[in-house]
């Protein structure tokens, strides 16, 4: 048996390493829906999901099993195989991204065997995870025209003629990272952007004393809402023209696989940005003994919302919630003390800053969701070739401009 | 029989399989998905051969790209099933026999061209920059060349699927 | 087993496949496909040969390759629509007039 294992190791502690991501990323997409519809509703004066459990915290696991629950019609004069395929590809393009994601610096044992905080290490994993990017437009296009349909045919000829022309922005947007950092390896990219500019900023890749990439970071971010359909590029589901575009006629389960990819590629798509522009796992603050304290932020940060959760939750009106809500509060107290324990503090750091990150570009996504209308076709294709694409390119060409003017001194 | 054997063996089949069924789908659809596994097992291929940015680019620009424009066409004329005609005689007879051995002359000519000595595999981890070297160095004329090309092919595409007034 | 070698013989196949799919399929789009399988075996071979011979340069002409797929798709890709539309069918055998 032991033997087995030491032969196996590195297959067992991979899968151990894809089953722990993948269950993160689940639930936290789960929840990300209960996030957007309560930010969305707090923008609107309005309450949000509030029935289902405390707070409506229960809300992903009841539309969960209404999916499940739901019958699952394929509509007539449909492509079976096709229909079948589409909701499929989707989802499993937009969660293979994370797999090449760094979460952390150092490396972490489990069973006696050291293994680095990501699931997947190449040396080019930056161009893995764009032809991740431009094979998930299939997933988009096949489900319109499989479904034999009007509508979704028209949203899914918009969709790849939109993802097809977005693309470009997105590669050219970070070739300006590629040149300062001169690898396409997401780690390396990460590693490049330690230390700091004037000794305060971050020297982050937005910052970068060569040329701050804030145009290139700008670019990305307009070309990712672009590709993950997100408002206020969301035409190939532009609900009010196309009922509800390349997946009107899918429903139930496959319905719920769209929804999920859509927000998978969310969460991927901000991680990337945050690697690429904003040093992946690296802490805002710089690396001396002066700033040691901010090592206990995550404990900090648990800890307060612990006791947030306590002191609200038994004023809770239900006397369900007034049971579950502490229960959740002292989980998170106890949270906040594992992360003070000195042997796992240095490991959260990572993540921690990683995954706050992400939140940050989740909220900015809901945030910009909450805010503006939709574009028209015709901008939006014009917006695309005429500003995005030539903004992009003028970075790469200033870019190594200033590399080659600095390498030249 | 070694990891990269098997991988070989899987990938091979996946591929020949798949440009088989390109062949044999009536629907255009059908035959374009077909390509996309081609081209995807053999960017594996490629990833096997330790020609990792070949691999990426194969997927990004092939895959992701002109296969996304085959099948936006597809979509946008409607294409139907494909109308099957009959086969004169002479293309049944004789050119099933020609083309397999065609193929089979190409095999053996190239095979016999490939030196025999296993070379160890190219494991440099910068690959990548000394094949961007190359582009642009040895090969700086052919590579200026192509970005006229591209540009021709742009105006002819536009000029070509213009609606006349 | 050499993978290089493997891999040539690969390539032969898939180009023949190519070949018979460029000489038996009617539609116009299909016989497109079938020209871009036959460009994707022979950037194997291209590949399998850098490989063995130790010189990059093969992979190069894969780069050139695929720039002239992509621009050969691009106005490929016009005429079809352009055929499409005078001819309502997608059929190379009812292209069989010089004038449009």
């Amino acid at each position: 048996m032991n033997g087995l294992f030491a032969q196996n190791a590195y297959l067992l502690i991979s899968l151990l390493k894809v089953a722990v991501v993948v269950l993160v990323l689940l639930t936290g997409i789960a929840y990300l829906t209960w996030f957007e519809r309560k930010v969305v509703a707090h923008m609107q004066s309005r309450w949000g999901p509030e029935r289902v459990g405390p707070y409506g915290l229960m809300q992903p696991l009841a539309d969960g099993v209404k999916f499940l629950f739901k019958e699952d019609p394929t509509p007539a004069g449909a492509d079976r195989f096709v229909y079948f395929l589409a909701p499929f590809l989707s989802l499993s393009l937009a969660l293979c991204t994370i797999a090449l994601i760094p979460f952390g610096p150092g490396e972490i044992s489990i069973f006696g065997r050291s293994t680095s905080l990501s699931i997947a290490e190449i040396n080019i994993s930056l161009l893995i995870v764009f032809a991740f990017t431009s094979l998930s437009v299939y997933g988009v296009a096949l489900a319109g025209w499989a479904s034999n349909s009007k509508y979704p045919l028209l949203g899914s000829l918009r969709s790849s003629a939109q993802m097809l022309s977005y693309e470009l922005g997105l590669t050219m947007s970070v070739v300006g990272i590629v040149l300062l950092s001169g690898t396409f390896s997401l780690r390396t990219i990460v590693l490049a952007q330690q230390g700091t500019v004037l000794g305060v900023l971050p020297r982050w890749n937005v910052f970068s004393p060569i040329m701050p990439q804030v145009i290139g970071f700008l670019c990305f971010f307009i070309a990712a809402l672009a590709e993950t359909n997100r408002v206020p590029f969301d035409l190939p589901e532009a609900e009010t023209e196309l009922v509800a575009g390349f997946h009107t006629e899918y429903a139930s389960f496959k319905f719920a696989m769209f929804f999920m990819a859509e927000y998978a590629a969310m969460v991927t798509v901000s991680a990337v940005a945050s690697v690429l522009f904003f040093g992946g796992w690296l802490s805002p603050f710089p690396e001396n003994p002066a700033f040691h304290f901010t090592y206990y932020l995550p404990a900090a940060l648990a800890a307060v919302g612990g006791v947030l959760l306590i002191v609200n939750g038994l004023r809770y009106r239900s006397k369900v919630g007034r049971v579950v809500v502490p229960v959740l509060g002292l989980i998170l107290l106890l949270l906040a003390a594992t992360c003070a324990l000195p042997g796992v503090n240095p490991v959260i750091q990572g993540p921690f800053w990683l995954l706050s990150k992400i939140f940050f570009f989740l909220f900015v996504y809901v945030w910009i969701r909450g805010t503006l209308p939709r574009f028209r076709y015709d901008q939006l294709m014009a917006f695309g070739w005429k500003v995005l694409l030539p903004v992009s390119l003028a970075n790469v060409v200033v870019t190594s401009l200033l590399i080659l003017l600095r390498e030249k001194r | 029989m070694s990891a990269e054997t098997v991988l070989f063996i899987v990938f091979a089949g996946i591929a020949v399989m798949a440009a088989v069924n390109l062949i044999w789908q009536r629907h255009p659809i059908h035959s374009a998905l077909s390509l996309i596994v081609v081209m995807v097992s053999l960017a594996a291929l490629y990833l096997l051969l330790g020609a990792e940015l070949l691999a990426a680019v194969q997927i990004i620009v092939y895959a992701g790209a002109i296969m996304v424009l085959f099948v936006f066409v597809i979509m946008l004329l409607n294409a139907g099933e494909e109308e099957r005609t009959e086969v004169s005689h002479a293309a049944k007879f004789l050119g099933v026999p020609l083309a397999v051995a065609l193929t089979g002359l190409l095999a053996w000519r190239m095979w016999a061209f490939a030196p025999a000595a296993a070379a160890s595999a190219v494991t440099d981890q910068n690959q990548t920059k000394m094949l961007s070297r190359l582009l642009f160095t040895d090969f700086t004329f052919p590579f200026e060349m192509t970005s006229i090309l591209i540009l021709i092919a742009i105006l002819g595409a536009v000029v070509l699927a213009k609606r006349e007034q | 087993m050499d993978l290089a070698a493997d891999c040539v013989v690969l390539s032969a196949i898939l180009f023949g496949l190519g070949v018979v799919g460029f000489v038996f399929k009617r539609n116009i789009i299909t016989i497109f496909m079938s020209i871009e399988l036959m460009l994707n075996a022979v950037n194997l071979a291209f590949v399998a040969f850098s490989r063995q011979w130790h010189d990059l340069s093969g992979q190069v002409f894969v780069f050139f390759v695929i720039v002239v797929a992509a621009a050969e798709a691009a106005v490929g890709m016009a005429i079809i629509v352009l055929i499409a539309r005078n001819r309502h069918s997608l059929n190379v055998e009812r292209v069989n007039l010089l004038k449009l």
